[in-house]
């Protein structure tokens, strides 16, 4: 199990060495900014400039789907537990999944009713 | 040949764990802070492949790295701050000696347990297929587990909504 995940390992090693020798070269080949005014190292050098701070403060609302989003996320590592066993535990694996996924329904439910699935 | 690349991974893991660790504490900017905490996860993910922990190991980057890692991130761009700089300082913490003097019993008390304890290998087999294992376990012999980790996700997710709709109001 562990020579397979050597391919894993070698798969990371080629993502970690491809964007540094993007940015290796691109450091190597840029322009200089000392050399051609301030105007080239600007991030994009045509367009409307961008006024004021990039990091604004974000609604709190958006918060809720991060956290929803927590919640279904953990609950698909047991869909994939029970997708994987599906067929040999047949109809009583069937029903638990059943009331697992209607206590959760009743989540999604509730944040329907509540509006916080509503985009404003 | 193999106990040599395991013990290399193990170092290369362990260093990037307790690296990113560090590198969470001390880094000034929040954001930065968030995103080494991702790479601690990964770190620690690692491990678990090495401790043959594989279906462990994939659910540590899908809910730590994907969902966890995201609320952090999440959460920092929700603070009214202009600038992400200097969120995370740690001058303005003047180093308490009760403080120190607690974590430095804890660190002591840590490493004799470590150092105390007789460490046994499993005698148990390499289980090669984990996940189907786990499933069988699951959705068996702790089922009434899993339903009850649907009702804390029902409350997680009742008490997500009640917070952010009471910010808004």
């Amino acid at each position: 199990m562990l020579l397979d995940f050597g391919n894993v390992g070698m798969l990371l090693l080629v993502a970690l060495v491809f964007p540094l020798l993007a940015l290796g070269t691109a450091f190597f080949i840029r322009p200089r900014p000392r050399q051609h005014g301030i105007e080239k190292s600007l991030p994009y050098e045509c367009g409307v400039d961008t006024v004021g701070e990039t990091w604004v403060q974000f609604r709190a609302s958006y918060f809720l789907y991060a956290l929803v989003f927590v919640a279904f996320d953990i609950e698909t590592v047991f869909l994939y537990l029970w997708a994987i066993k599906f067929q040999e535990l047949g109809k009583f694996a069937f029903i638990e999944m059943f009331i697992f996924l209607n206590i959760l329904l009743v989540g999604l439910g509730y944040a329907w009713k509540k509006g916080a699935l509503e985009w404003k | 040949m193999n106990e040599l690349i395991y013990t290399v991974a193990f170092y290369i893991f362990a260093a990037i764990t307790v690296a990113a660790a560090f590198g969470v504490v001390t880094k000034s900017n929040l954001v930065h802070s968030a995103l080494l905490l991702a790479l601690c996860f990964i770190g620690v993910s690692g491990l678990y492949v090495l401790l043959q922990a594989d279906f462990l190991a994939a659910v540590q980057i899908l809910i730590y790295n994907g969902a966890i890692a995201i609320v952090f991130v999440l959460g920092t761009m929700l603070t009214r701050r202009s600038s992400r700089h200097g969120t995370n300082d740690t001058e303005v913490n003047i180093p308490s000696r009760v403080v120190t003097l607690v974590s430095g019993l804890f660190v002591v008390v840590t490493l004799g347990v470590i150092a105390t304890t007789p460490w046994h290998y499993s005698s148990g087999v390499i289980v090669e297929d984990t996940p189907s294992l786990l499933a069988q376990l699951i959705l068996t012999d702790y089922m009434v587990v899993m339903e009850a980790a649907a009702v804390l996700l029902l409350a997680a997710m009742i008490g997500a909504i009640v917070l952010a709709k009471g910010v808004e109001e």
